[in-house]
């Protein structure tokens, strides 16, 4: 008899998951945001946890190759802007880790997935910034990339995420006018100045494109991603949409994108460009590229070398709270 | 050039230069700081600092090209980029190493103590663009050292390692304090033309600060210490070369260009 209610129990049970999950994705489909305290399948959660945090990852790793850089900045103009800069690369960090957490992980366990090298971020990152003309290269191409994929997220179905991007997005454009500002002056320049941006330009474009994730076909997360709203355009989409903008954007520096495949189709109504070198794609996703290594080991170090700053702060808290509540 | 100009030249980038070493040292937690929090906390306290400095180099610059008859004139960053390491005059606390995250915090308190009470006196500088930078800055290093202040007490009376962390880094800073205090005689002069600090008073203001904070945070004073001093005149520690290495870097590997 026991059996037979257990039966039953589960059986209603299903039902009204079944139920449930029609509802949630009428939301979905009808654009109602998902918000913290809602219903939502176990799954949506974790893809959103691992996509946020791998997001908030890659604005925090995303310091690294620019802050890298501020010591060497060339003007105390271009030293101020560029601090700035990073420092709104650690705020974009913040927000995301906070949205990440409305969803049940808090900040200190994602970081240990960061410095453990559990957790992913963009492999972007994992590339050297050799000279100045990088930090005007990183703002135009890697901003520039970034900020599709996020305006995209402006509107992705759950609601932190996507008021996350908001704030984000307005900070981003202004990211990529600056490094576009960098190169743009270093077009004007000297022949040691043209050659600087030229060979920035080489080294990020590659990297930059594969940004966008790997080709609509070999992507496993997509389908249910598009269903769930929290992507909205595909890799090869947003891919597409970056070849046309920056493709136009460097004639106005009189550059080239080092891809001799690359042209415009008319009938397409877009650029046709070459094939990815997709081997170098997996070899740095797999913790193999240039800069993996030193990346993890310098977030490890912060986030370890912090923590007798994090365990004072709460000693300290500790003790205040103790002493007001004997006055 | 007049010697009290060649006095306010000197005053300006004795100035200048103590925000620009400062802010370019703690610039360098900027992605490696503790937590994000703190990452953006001290990295606005460098924007403030390079912001300042701009704004004494610019009018360095301005007195500099108003007073040479012979035409070449000179930019804020040829101030910033291009003087030698003998011609730069901050103070020899503001090029120690950022050591752990315990001593850039006293570092910054012991330093921001001493320009609260410095903008407080130049805001009634008879230099009308002095007293107009004092009182821009005033706002901000209020709110700097109010928050190394808070740190300072945090980790002094927080936990045992960090406090034995903070006595180490009194010792490693104190002997740098005393300079802030030694007029050089730029200094005098424009305490004597009305447009600078008078360092006695602000040594009293600086004192009376320090004492509050070190007893909330169960930090004792060290006693009387010797007195490294020199960076005023130009005369720096070994910190300085790597330093302007890297800062200089561009400008002397790249002369002449447009960034
Ligand atoms: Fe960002
Ligand atoms: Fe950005």
């Amino acid at each position: 008899m026991q059996v037979n209610a257990l039966f039953l129990y589960t059986q209603r049970f299903d039902m009204e998951t079944d139920a449930i999950e029609k509802i949630f994705q009428q939301k979905i489909d009808e654009e109602i945001k998902i918000e913290p305290k809602d219903w939502m399948p176990e799954k949506y959660r974790q893809t959103l946890i691992r996509q946020i945090s791998q997001h908030a990852h890659s604005e925090i790793v995303g310091m690294l190759p620019e802050g890298g850089w501020i010591k060497y900045a060339p003007t105390l103009k271009r030293k101020a802007i560029l601090i700035a800069k990073v420092q709104d690369e650690a705020g974009h960090g913040l927000y995301l880790y906070s949205a990440a957490e409305t969803l049940g992980i808090d900040y200190l366990t994602m970081m240990e997935q960061l410095v453990s090298g559990k957790a992913k971020y963009s492999s972007i990152f994992n590339y050297p910034s050799l000279s100045w003309a990088d930090m005007g290269a990183i703002g135009w191409l890697v901003d520039g990339a970034a900020i599709l994929n996020q305006v995209m997220l402006c509107r992705t179905s759950y609601g932190p995420y996507a008021r996350a991007m908001v704030r984000i997005c307005k900070e981003e454009s202004f990211h990529q006018r600056q490094g576009f500002d960098i190169l743009y002056t270093l077009s004007q320049g000297t022949d040691e100045q043209k050659a600087m941006c030229q060979d920035a330009i080489n080294r990020w474009w590659w990297p930059s494109l594969m940004m966008f994730g790997p080709k609509d076909e070999a992507s496993t997360h997509s389908d249910q991603s598009m269903n769930w709203k929290i992507k909205r355009k595909s890799n090869d989409e947003l891919r597409g949409q970056f070849v046309n903008m920056i493709a136009e954007q460097v004639k106005v520096l009189g550059m080239t994108l080092p891809d001799p495949d690359l042209k415009w189709n008319e009938e397409k109504n877009s650029y046709d460009f070459g094939e990815i070198n997709w081997d170098e794609f997996w070899n740095v996703v797999k913790g193999n590229g240039p800069c993996n290594k030193q990346r993890i080991e310098a977030r490890r170090k912060a986030h370890e070398g912090g923590t007798w700053v994090r365990e004072a702060a709460l000693a300290y808290a500790d003790k205040k709270k103790n002493k007001s509540k004997a006055a | 050039m007049p010697e009290n100009m060649l006095s306010k030249i000197d005053y300006c980038l004795h100035l200048a230069d103590n925000a620009l070493i400062l802010c370019h040292k703690n610039a360098a937690w900027c992605g490696h700081a503790p937590s994000p929090e703190l990452d953006i906390a001290l990295t606005n306290i460098s924007l403030d600092l390079i912001g300042q400095a701009r704004n004494f180099y610019q009018y360095a610059a301005t007195l500099i090209n108003e007073n040479n008859a012979k035409g070449d004139s000179v930019t804020d960053d040829h101030l910033a980029f291009l003087r030698d390491v003998n011609e730069f005059k901050n103070c020899l606390l503001t090029e120690i190493p950022n050591g752990d995250w315990g001593q850039t915090m006293l570092r910054q308190f012991l330093f921001s103590n001493y320009q609260y009470f410095l903008f407080q006196q130049l805001i009634n500088s008879k230099d009308e663009q002095i007293a107009a930078i004092a009182e821009k800055s005033i706002k901000e290093t209020t709110y700097h050292l109010r928050w190394s202040s808070e740190w300072v007490i945090r980790l002094g009376d927080g936990t045992p390692e960090s406090h034995s962390r903070m006595v180490h880094a009194v010792q490693e800073l104190w002997p740098y304090t005393g300079e802030l205090f030694l007029p050089a005689d730029y200094e005098m002069d424009c305490l004597k033309s009305g447009i600078g600090a008078d360092l006695e008073l602000l040594k009293k203001d600086w004192w009376n600060k320090t004492h509050e904070i070190f007893s909330e945070a169960t930090l004792s004073i060290p006693g009387k210490s010797f007195v490294q001093d020199g960076g005023k005149y130009g005369k720096h520690t070994e910190n300085m070369i790597p330093l302007l290495t890297e800062l200089q870097y561009m400008q002397r590997a790249y002369p002449g260009c447009e960034w």
